[in-house]
């Protein structure tokens, strides 16, 4: 089980050449992942924009007029429909004519004149679940702030309802978004790489070629991680340069510690796509065992919704999916100015992840010889 | 009156009546710039099996597509039945079965699923299907295997599956392409008598094949070569025209390919092959027979005049056979004898669950021989060559490549065996050199010696014209020669050939075993499967497997004379390895029969 020098570099030369000398696999590489990053830092935005509210308006108050002026003008909302009647506000919230109404109950401006906390309603699209939740949070504040307002005139203090957002003060969503989408997208083409590479060879029967030669098991899986960490890291690094330069997200942590975290997450990756790869025989199998790990992965990844948040099995589950890692790294070193201890305690388990897939798949190659 | 008027819609339904089940006028088929087809006009019969034959890229896929109406010609007509492949193509469709060479069944179905499947593409009518399914599988003897995966059939009941799918409709006229390619003697005589049987019936049956014996016992041929028709006609006439011009040197007391190498370098020699402890030779036209009787006398050989067959006519319209001498052998440097013994499997047994695969086999290969593992589909042997070439680990066993065990000195032994497969196993993605330079680096060659060795691979095998290019799109030939050129390149005592000419027309098969022959000669020990039994005829000695045991292993001389003795006064190969296999199914009839009573 030696590495011998002359017989690994054929086989990485070869494995290099093999991605790279197709102009189709070469255009895969590189268009796609950039494209989407470009148009979901976009597109895949949680901030909610150019919303109709219905008003149901029962006061005639003061405090009432200066809620529903406040609202009009916020920036999230495109225009405001009066509303006659509950029978009229039913009508509009299924129709979609608005996604959320705001009933303002008659005591609204005597309860606050009096001391009291005013009382509106808001009754949201539950179908538009996400954003209904988004836009309660923005009317949320602006009752706060009106209500900070009137209290500080009654000379109470306001300032702790106020919610300041720290890291990412404008909560401006691609801030999020587009660290997070390189850690995505680098997932996917490094697992299909990896997962293509000994199902192709198997298929065309290049591999028994490559079992009869003097090869090891060892050399075969280091020669595959080649490209996928070479072409890996060098989208992963475009990609980040494209978030500062191009889309204008602050980078504030370390470059060479994110670099090296990349490196690490990426094997993480390539262990489990050769893990995929060893195992089929066809490269449609090959396909599909990458998209049946590479999508769950992502969802538990704690992208779309916090890791904290899932059942107790599904947060263990989680720890052996490297993009939940890495996430906290990208995201940290973007806004956080992630500490290296914090990087560090990230890094091991993708270190662990990546030791283990990568055995496993040297055992399977190795097992295919008996 | 009424009978008038019938007739007349008849008329209007089917087309003027046609003597021919096909007819190609003055065809043409042009793809971008490439002319696959030249100008042929062919005629097919109904009733009479016609033979498609010629090298590899000579076009005849191409006719066969038109045939079948899948594509139309640049120029000329194409009729199937009197419909017009452009005019009426939905007609030829409903009146001709074409079975292509690959792609045919869907591997992730059941053989009785692809029945169904297929009834419904050809909008058979769903009462019928019960009847049509069971005269189906009756007559190709698929019965017991109707709920097995396509893809796990072995290659012969493939095609008998594939011949029911394209028998469906009951057409007229079956387009079969290559349906021979992969299939061992015993399921392609089988596959054989069912056509015959068709055109018995009246059915017109086209089949193309690169094996020339099938060619030889069909009714009609046409031999095809550079896109155009050379020979249209019975293929005893085209042989009959040799006559006089075909001899065997029997038991030359020289090595055998030494003597077809220097046969093949006379100038009066066209052709000549390895049978058995003989050398066939086929002369010029018009050449003397001095140059021979002269070499005969020379090895001390019984020269005698046997009769053409249609391979010599094949070979003679096709301008001849390639020189007997290899550039490669003249290059290689001697393998040194270290043992006697190259390869030798003691009790090779492997087991998958519950299936024996191989059961204790065991033989030796001598070094500088030429060793054939002969078989059916899924007797065993190719589990047998993959653990001896370290493919496989054998359930018990032991294994030897050059006095090495496989099985504990797995890199050493695996350093001094070169490997062919069917499939050529060359990276498409990277150039010709880049493919040579991956073989020289695997083998762990290095700066100077890997510039030298590749660069004396390019030399031997001609392959500089071809360096850039992908081999893909090399010509078969040269793809051929790059597979063997990586094989090759650390110089390996032991070479194992894994059917490496499937599918390969008769030139380049004689090419390939030009080099073979070389680097026998040369000290090399060459193990070999094969499902064509001419080229057996150039092993020193052959292992017929079957039900994962070895039943016979003899020189080829040897396996003809055991079945020879009643009444053939000299079995082909084929009918020896036929004979062979029902020996051991009687026996084993007769067990059943004994322990039944």
């Amino acid at each position: 089980m030696r590495l011998v020098a002359p017989r690994l570099l054929a086989q990485v030369t070869k494995e290099l050449l093999s991605v790279w000398r197709d102009p189709k696999s070469r255009f895969f590489l590189i268009g796609p992942p950039l494209i989407q990053l470009f148009v979901f830092s976009f597109a895949a935005t949680l901030d909610v924009r150019n919303v109709d509210i219905g008003v149901y308006n029962r006061d005639s108050g003061s405090r009432a007029y200066e809620l529903v002026s406040r609202v009009a003008a916020a920036s999230f909302v495109r225009s405001l429909h009066p509303v006659h009647g509950r029978a009229d506000l039913r009508r509009m919230i299924e129709r979609r004519e608005v996604i959320a109404v705001i009933d303002i109950a008659e005591s609204f401006s005597r309860d606050i004149d009096s001391g009291r906390a005013g009382k509106a309603q808001v009754i949201l699209d539950g179908r538009r679940a996400n954003s209904a939740q988004i836009v309660l949070g923005y009317l949320n504040g602006i009752a706060t702030s009106l209500g900070a307002e009137f209290s500080g005139s009654i000379g109470a203090s306001g300032e702790s309802a106020a919610v300041r957002h720290w890291f990412n003060p404008n909560l401006i969503y691609r801030w999020f978004v587009v660290p997070s989408l390189g850690g995505i997208l680098l997932t996917f083409i490094t697992l299909l790489i990896t997962a293509l590479s000994i199902a192709r060879e198997r298929e065309l029967g290049t591999f028994d070629q490559l079992l009869v030669s003097p090869c090891t098991p060892i050399e075969i899986i280091v020669s595959k991680m080649a490209p996928a960490l070479l072409f890996g890291t060098a989208l992963g690094m475009f990609m980040a340069a494209a978030g500062v330069f191009v889309l204008a997200v602050p980078f504030t942590g370390s470059f060479v510690l994110l670099l090296v975290s990349m490196l690490v997450f990426i094997l993480s990756v390539v262990g489990i796509g050769l893990m995929i790869s060893s195992v089929c025989s066809t490269q449609q199998q090959a396909i599909l065992g990458a998209f049946a790990i590479g999508v769950p992965a992502v969802l538990m990844s704690g992208f779309a919704t916090p890791v904290e948040n899932m059942p107790r099995v599904l947060q263990i589950l989680a720890q052996a999916i490297p993009l939940k890692h890495y996430l906290i790294i990208l995201q940290g070193s973007f806004l956080k100015s992630l500490p290296p201890s914090e990087v560090f305690s990230n890094a091991w388990p993708m270190v662990i992840i990546a030791f283990v897939t990568l055995s496993a798949a040297t055992l399977f190659v190795r097992g295919k010889l008996q | 009156m009424s009978s008038q008027c019938s007739s007349a819609t008849d008329a209007a339904q089917s087309p003027p009546l046609s003597p021919w089940a096909v007819e190609i006028v003055d065809v043409c088929k042009r793809f971008g710039r490439t002319e696959a087809i030249r100008n042929v006009s062919a005629r097919v019969l109904p009733g009479k099996l016609t033979g498609l034959v010629g090298p590899d890229g000579a076009g005849k896929t191409t006719l066969m597509r038109l045939m079948a109406a899948l594509i139309a010609p640049s120029a000329g007509s194409v009729s199937v039945a009197g419909f017009d492949s452009v005019r009426d193509g939905e007609r030829i469709h409903a009146l001709a079965g074409y079975m292509p060479q690959r792609f045919g069944l869907y591997e992730d179905l059941s053989a009785m699923e692809n029945l169904r499947l297929y009834a419904h593409l050809q909008g058979l009518q769903p009462n019928l299907h019960r009847q049509t399914f069971e005269r189906l599988l009756a007559f190709t003897r698929l019965e017991p295997f109707t709920q097995r995966l396509a893809g796990r059939l072995s290659g012969g009941m493939k095609q008998k599956l594939g011949l029911a799918c394209a028998m469906m409709g009951r057409p007229r006229v079956l387009l079969l392409d290559e349906p021979s390619v992969g299939v061992d003697p015993v399921s392609r005589h089988e596959l054989w008598e069912m056509v015959r049987a068709l055109t018995g019936e009246g059915m017109a049956v086209v089949w193309s094949t690169s094996y020339l014996d099938e060619a030889e016992r069909c009714d009609q041929v046409l031999l095809m070569n550079e896109g155009r028709i050379e020979y249209e006609g019975p293929p005893g006439e085209l042989a009959s025209a040799l006559e006089h011009r075909s001899f065997r040197l029997r038991n030359p007391q020289q090595d055998r390919r030494l003597v077809l190498s220097r046969a093949l370098d006379l100038k009066s020699v066209c052709d000549g092959v390895i049978q058995g402890n003989s050398v066939r030779v086929v002369l010029r036209k018009d050449a003397g027979d001095e140059e021979i009787h002269g070499l005969a006398r020379e090895v001390e050989a019984q020269l005698a005049p046997v009769a053409p067959r249609f391979e010599d006519a094949f070979v003679d319209l096709l301008g001849g056979g390639p020189s007997g001498t290899s550039v490669i052998a003249a290059r290689m440097t001697p393998v040194r004898a270290e043992g006697k013994v190259a390869v030798e499997c003691r009790d090779l047994t492997r087991r998958f669950g519950n299936f024996v695969a191989t059961d204790r086999i065991s033989f030796q290969v001598r070094q500088g021989e030429i060793f054939g593992l002969l078989g059916p589909n899924g007797a065993g042997k190719s589990t047998t060559f993959k653990m001896l070439c370290g493919l496989l680990k054998p359930s018990s066993g032991q294994a030897h490549v050059m006095g090495l065990d496989l099985g504990t000195a797995t890199s050493q032994a695996k350093s001094k065996l070169g490997y062919m497969a069917q499939k050529f196993s060359l990276y498409g993605l990277l150039s010709a050199r880049q493919n040579l330079e991956f073989s020289a680096g695997i083998y762990g060659f290095t700066g100077a010696a890997k510039r030298e060795r590749i660069g004396e691979m390019i030399e031997i095998f001609q392959l500089r014209k071809y360096l850039g290019a992908s081999p893909n799109d090399l010509p078969l030939g040269f793809k051929q020669r790059l597979a063997l050129a990586c094989a090759l390149m650390h110089r390996p005592p032991v070479l194992f050939l894994d059917e490496p000419t499937s599918g390969v027309d008769p030139i380049t098969r004689r090419e390939f075993w030009t080099h073979i022959n070389g680097l026998v000669r040369k000290g090399v020990t060459v193990l070999v499967t094969t499902h064509f039994m001419d080229e057996a005829e150039y092993c020193d000695r052959v292992a017929l497997m079957y039900q994962a045991k070895v039943i016979a292993l003899d020189t080829p001389d040897g396996l003809k004379r055991t079945v020879a003795g009643d009444g053939a006064a000299e079995p082909t190969m084929e009918a020896a390895f036929i004979r062979l296999i029902q020996t051991v199914d009687a026996k084993n009839a007769e067990l059943h029969a004994r322990q039944a009573a």
